[in-house]
């Protein structure tokens, strides 16, 4: 452009301004989570009622027999905490889409993809910055379950950290593709519907899969390739200081597709946004 | 090449733009520019086209037909580059009621990879200009809607960017903080060196000097300086042209379909 004058020089950005966003996300995300309290309280609840109501009533219908990563017979509490802990990021991760069908609404994702960081940067910083929350909420519901009497070794509650990440990942990622392809608000209420109950329910979170099989062969092919069966066996294994490594290989390769999934979508050139009616004005 | 012959490069340059939600035209060849430092007022009723207009401006949307650039920057192309030059002001609230003024600004100076030191510098600068500096730890839901208009501003302008877009940014106001709200940012055009894009459907927000743009049911049916605009369209006032361009417009297209 030699015939014209005036313009500017737009630099890149340095990796410490990377850092510099990716910290500005998360601290937001931090911000949000100490003004919502109820919201915290509410994602441990529910889990807390599945805990301490269901989980005792059906401590009598279900027995456990011996399975990995267990070593002796276990109640049927004991069973059920790793599933709940996945429950609780399944619902944040939905809940953090929520958020952003609220914020697409309002201006707050706006802000956020009119940043001249790339695309995909700013919505992992985003999934970060929730994961980080529900690894906190997972924490919380283990040390109330201790007093329930729900204690893994204590190296398998450090062994678990990367593990929430990685599940925390996957969920949110999930989260944020589905995000994409509500239009409004509205039609959140389907999501509970059909992505958390058929996810949590089809999956190995309530009932050993052994079980399932006897019952019905075609549910048990359903609950293993459901990732949130993956995701609560993952977690399972690591708060007992083991590891499952199909469940790790199909967490990771989930969380790729649906991460990619997720950018593809918030995209401008490919994704979802555009093809829908657009906003009033 | 002579001197006389260069041209300072436009703000904002959009070319024949068009863009369609399924089988409902939004954009028909749109095409506008605003110049550096000027104030162009888009002009257009509600469902003109106007947020998609700004949906495609900053990003959100892809561009398929057409082209725009911010400072020569490609939008498509070379998206940072052109995003780090515009400051926007949007129609739907941005800013997080539950934190402080100072916490949104710090937000959005993370979000443009400016650390705590010199967002500091840089809010405090914005919030002088939009007189809020004594506000800066309230949070921004104890804020009227005058007080949070301008704290937009002020967070739209706080990367320094050269082109600021304002997609009807004195709905809900009374009529002296829109006023307030217009003469600053119109200062900001003259004084700064910022170029505007100012949309609104509200013609008496447009004044003598400014450029205007006149955007109805998706095609662009005037643009220039607002006497030109007024003159070209044989009207008394910009008002009166512009209820002339739409009856103009709205007979051709009855026309058409019969």
């Amino acid at each position: 452009m030699t015939a014209v004058s005036g313009s500017i020089d737009a630099p890149g950005f340095s990796l410490g301004q990377y850092f510099v966003c990716l910290k500005g996300i998360v601290w937001r995300e931090a911000l949000r989570f100490i003004h919502q309290r109820e919201r915290f309280v509410s994602a441990l609840v529910r889990p807390l009622v599945w805990l301490f109501i269901f989980a005792a009533g059906f401590r009598q219908v279900l027995g456990i027999s011996i399975i990995p990563p267990y070593e002796t017979y276990i109640l049927y509490e004991v069973y059920i905490a790793p599933g709940l802990i996945a429950m609780i990021q399944l619902f944040n991760g939905m809940q953090s889409s929520l958020t952003m069908v609220y914020d697409r609404e309002t201006g707050g994702m706006r802000t956020l993809l009119v940043s001249p960081f790339p695309r995909w940067f700013l919505l992992t910083s985003k999934l970060l910055a929730g994961t980080l929350v529900s690894v906190l909420q997972a924490y919380a519901f283990l040390l109330i379950a201790w007093f329930w009497d729900i204690e893994a070794p204590p190296l398998g509650y450090l062994a678990l950290a990367p593990v929430l990440l990685l599940t925390g990942f996957m969920l949110g990622a999930l989260g944020m593709l589905v995000s994409s392809l509500v239009k409004q608000l509205e039609n959140f209420a389907g999501i509970m519907n059909f992505v958390i109950f058929p996810m949590f329910f089809a999956s190995s979170a309530l009932y050993p899969l052994w079980r399932v099989q006897e019952s019905s062969p075609l549910l048990y092919y359903i609950c293993q390739i459901n990732p949130f069966t993956h995701a609560t066996e993952l977690i399972r294994f690591a708060l007992y200081e083991k590891i499952s490594w199909v469940a790790l290989a199909v967490v990771v390769g989930c969380t790729v597709v649906f991460l990619f999934g997720a950018i593809m979508a918030y995209d401008p050139a490919r994704g979802f946004l555009a093809r829908r009616a657009g906003p009033a004005g | 090449m002579r001197s006389s012959d260069v041209q300072p490069i436009p703000a904002l340059d959009v070319d024949r733009v068009s863009h369609r939600y399924g089988a409902r035209i939004a954009l028909n060849e749109v095409s506008l520019t605003v110049r550096q430092s000027s104030f162009t007022v888009l002009l257009g009723l509600n469902g003109a086209g106007k947020s998609t207009l700004f949906s495609l401006i900053t990003h959100l949307y892809a561009i398929r037909s057409g082209q725009i650039r911010i400072f020569g920057y490609d939008i498509a192309s070379e998206p940072g580059a052109a995003l780090s030059k515009l400051g926007v002001v949007f129609q739907s609230r941005a800013l997080d009621v539950d934190i402080s003024v100072r916490q949104n600004l710090l937000y959005h100076a993370a979000l443009h990879g400016i650390a705590t030191r010199r967002a500091s510098e840089l809010i405090a600068q914005v919030l002088d200009r939009v007189a809020m500096t004594e506000r800066s730890s309230e949070r921004v839901g104890n804020l009227s809607i005058g007080q949070q208009r301008r704290i937009e501003i002020a967070r739209a302008l706080l990367h320094q960017p050269r082109l600021l877009l304002l997609d009807e940014p004195t709905v809900g106001l009374d009529v002296k903080a829109r006023a307030d709200i217009l003469d600053h940012v119109r200062r900001l055009s003259v004084v700064e060196g910022i170029g505007v894009l100012w949309a609104t459907h509200l013609i008496d927000e447009a004044d003598a000097g400014d450029d205007v743009v006149v955007l109805h049911k998706s095609r662009v049916l005037a643009r220039g300086a607002l006497g030109e605009v007024v003159e070209a369209a044989g009207g008394a006032d910009l008002r009166d042209a512009f209820n002339r361009l739409v009856g103009v417009a709205d007979q051709d297209e009855l026309e058409a379909a019969r």
